[in-house]
């Protein structure tokens, strides 16, 4: 990645980290007293969070809760290209 | 509650579309094994399930369906957008776009609308667990199905990401199932149905 991270260097780790969030936490569902996995599960959700409010703050958000994050005083949350359009992924 | 993530789960980047591909693909969204049954058939099932670990599953298994269906639609639009009156006339999407145009509606590959007859929510915990675990397997074949039609690797790619969660939500839902028989009488689990017979607050077992 480079520093800072372009758009998409950002959002890709975005990706790759909720998906690791997304993962453990099914398997959290059926092993709530594994210690390993809660470890996993804090260490990732922590990058998720804080990638999710560097993206809203740089880019724009993906979330309703980083938006207050973004630098523009108008409603950026409609701006740019939704995930399904050219540019959104 | 649902809150929306303005991102795909896995990211889908299609340059070149294919109608014919999309509307064996749709199937996905709106056919008996698609994501949209999927995600209602956990979504239904979880009221009445009396074990915290198994109606967690349910839950977080039934909204990542409906990230799968945002990305099968994604792959349907991407495959469809721009469309000329020609190329629709010759891919035969003409069926689907005369009653569509190319907005998104949920049906089966042969054109069969969406409906909820093709999945249960039983009320007993040992039936739903089957019926979902065949649910991911017969979700999987399908997308083996359609990894031996596509050829475009941009298309290939999310097709392999969501067959691979079908084997992990089984996986989960095997556990699921055992979780539900370790609380059951060992000597016969169809004793008493713990969503009907057994009426008081498991949930801080």
């Amino acid at each position: 990645m480079s520093n800072p991270p372009s758009r998409k260097e950002l959002l890709d780790h975005i990706n790759a980290v909720s998906f690791a969030v997304d993962d453990v936490k099914l398997f959290l569902d059926t092993h709530p007293c594994d210690e390993d996995a809660m470890a996993y599960f804090r260490e990732y959700s922590r990058m998720r969070n804080e990638a999710l409010k560097e993206y809203a703050a740089r880019f724009g958000p993906l979330t309703v809760d980083t938006a207050v994050y973004s630098c523009s005083d108008k409603w950026t949350w409609i701006d740019d290209p939704w995930p399904w359009q050219e540019g959104g992924c | 509650m649902w809150g929306y993530e303005k991102r795909l789960q896995y990211p889908v980047n299609i340059k070149q579309t294919n109608p014919k591909l999309a509307q064996i693909i749709i199937t996905q969204f709106g056919g008996p094994d698609g994501e949209l049954a999927a995600s209602m058939r956990y979504l239904s099932q979880r009221y009445t399930m009396p074990y915290k670990q198994v109606a967690g599953t349910l839950t977080d298994i039934g909204t990542e369906e409906l990230a799968h269906m945002e990305m099968i639609c994604s792959i349907v639009h991407q495959l469809t957008r721009n469309l000329t009156p020609e190329e629709i006339e010759q891919s035969g999407f003409g069926t689907y776009y005369v009653d569509h145009t190319l907005a998104l509606w949920p049906q089966s590959a042969a054109g069969s609308p969406w409906t909820a007859t093709v999945f249960q929510s039983k009320g007993d915990p040992i039936t739903d667990l089957h019926e979902d675990m065949a649910a991911e397997q017969k979700a999987r074949t399908t997308y083996d199905n359609i990894l031996r039609l596509a050829k475009d690797p941009d298309v290939c790619d999310p097709i392999r990401f969501l067959r691979e969660r079908e084997i992990v939500h089984y996986q989960r839902f095997g556990e699921s199932l055992r979780i539900v028989q370790d609380n059951l009488d060992s000597k016969n689990f169809y004793a008493i149905n713990p969503e009907f017979d057994v009426r008081q607050n498991n949930n801080c077992r």
